[in-house]
């Protein structure tokens, strides 16, 4: 970036809109708001970020300090809420503004940081780090670093090492945890240091019935499948009673409905007799929901997602 | 006498931003950058000492650059370069190798001529510094 201020000539006021207008930032911005349904406190807190940057590029115009802002950030949510998925697209936002100088993300969780004897840790989390230098360092479910019920633990030395990178590196690195609320909290009460350190807490809420079928419907558009209407009202009652039922996971929940659904559609089309076209290929019919455990109430022994899966192709 | 090995050796000694900007492109041409350290300047000495593994699988030159101030720390007194080592095919050897830190004081080389028969002579250089042993050679 140029310093006109350097050169004794600084502007008395500048457009901040103009400033903006002239990068790809907005469309960018319009882009995300586009592809993510709902998150609408994520969505602010980048847009926050993002005035931040032309603040900051306009008081360097002007000649006043400027720092770098601490960026390090907690994402804590239900499951499902898509805090992985935004965690994978914050690198290349944050490149785009300029906070990070490349567009990657090394997504670790504890096997990736902890060692598994003693003097192995260290090496490892330092490997990890120098890999992530210039991007997004993400590390999932970040509370499984702390092991409250084993004090010689190895996770104490991982997140030693990572707090005294994040405070020195600030302008290298960019650190996003991510995990469930609750554990999250836990986590940070043993870790006080992390807490502070970490400049952004962004909540994600879980997502109302309106953004799940939104959201359903956007997988489907992604792999070129589309609801028939009678399919889509169906989808609604799915969608309610899915929510009543344990583990359910928001979009992921939405995402293996998704992927029965087109076995069932699968299936349908193999066992009908006769030509089929692009529209048929195309299309989730009613049919392909309504045998779903979660339509028909079928009590399942399994609590896993998956076990879902199992039974709804015994009932198919 | 300062020690002339390598990239760079003519000029003044890079600043870490320089040093940045030549491993970065080390880097981007997928060439793996090591750290090196010796305290024994013969121009023959070809193979120092390797602080930690190659470094292949960086993308940015921050790592290496940490790595080379956790170096500096330890063996700030000596001389260290870093080297980038092109694995591609038909290549395969070093593309670049320069000197990053060196001694506060380079005593240099001394010029022994040995008489032969026939009035022949011999040459060999020394280091001034390799009459210390190993690890007390500078400062």
């Amino acid at each position: 970036m140029a310093d006109p201020a350097a050169e004794g000539h600084a502007p008395d006021r500048l457009d901040l809109a103009a400033l903006y207008a002239e990068s790809e930032i907005g469309q960018m911005l319009a882009a995300l708001d586009d592809d993510l349904v709902g998150l609408l406190p994520v969505k602010r807190r980048i847009r926050e970020i993002t005035a931040h940057l032309f603040v900051t590029r306009a008081r360097q115009m002007m000649g006043l300090a400027t720092g770098t802002p601490t960026l390090h950030m907690a994402f804590t949510g239900n499951p499902g809420t898509g805090k992985t998925t935004l965690a994978l697209r914050m690198a290349s936002i944050l490149h785009k503004l300029g906070f990070i100088r490349r567009d990657h993300v090394i997504s670790v969780t504890r096997g990736d940081l902890v060692g598994q004897y003693i003097g192995h840790t260290a090496p490892k989390t330092k490997e990890v780090l120098k890999k992530a230098m210039g991007g997004v360092l993400f590390i999932d479910e970040a509370y499984y670093l702390h092991r409250p019920e084993n004090e010689r633990d190895y996770g104490q030395e991982a997140i030693e090492i990572l707090l005294q990178v994040m405070e020195n590196q600030r302008e290298d690195l960019v650190v996003i945890l991510a995990g469930y609320q609750d554990r999250i909290d836990t986590f940070f009460e043993s870790n006080p240091g992390f807490r502070s350190r970490i400049a952004h807490h962004i909540e994600f809420p879980d997502f109302s019935d309106d953004e799940l079928l939104a959201i359903t419907c956007k997988m489907l558009e992604d792999s070129q499948y589309r609801f028939s209407p009678q399919a889509l009202g169906l989808l609604r009652h799915y969608i309610a009673a899915r929510r009543q039922q344990p583990n359910f996971a928001n979009a992921r929940s939405m995402r293996n409905a998704f992927d029965r659904m087109r076995l069932r559609q699968s299936l349908r089309l193999f066992e009908t007799p006769g030509l089929v076209d692009r529209t048929a290929l195309a299309t989730i019919e009613a049919a392909d929901i309504s045998p779903s455990r979660v339509l028909t109430g079928l009590k399942s022994g399994s609590q896993e997602e998956h076990g879902d899966h199992h039974d709804t192709e015994e009932a198919a | 006498m300062r020690v002339t090995q390598g990239a760079f050796s003519f000029l003044p000694d890079l600043t870490d931003r320089q040093i940045t900007a030549q491993v970065q492109y080390c880097l981007d041409h997928g060439w793996a950058v090591n750290i090196e350290f010796t305290d024994d300047p013969h121009p023959r000495n070809t193979y120092w000492e390797m602080w930690g593994l190659p470094m292949f699988d960086l993308p940015d030159a921050a790592g290496v650059m940490a790595e080379l101030a956790a170096c500096r720390k330890i063996y700030g007194d000596r001389y260290i370069r870093l080297s980038a080592f092109d694995s591609t095919a038909g290549w395969e050897s070093l593309r670049l190798s320069f000197i990053v830190n060196r001694p506060a004081e380079e005593p240099g080389f001394r010029l022994d001529r040995a008489e032969q028969g026939g009035r022949r002579i011999a040459y060999t250089t020394r280091a001034y510094a390799t009459d210390r042993p190993e690890g007390t050679r500078y400062g």
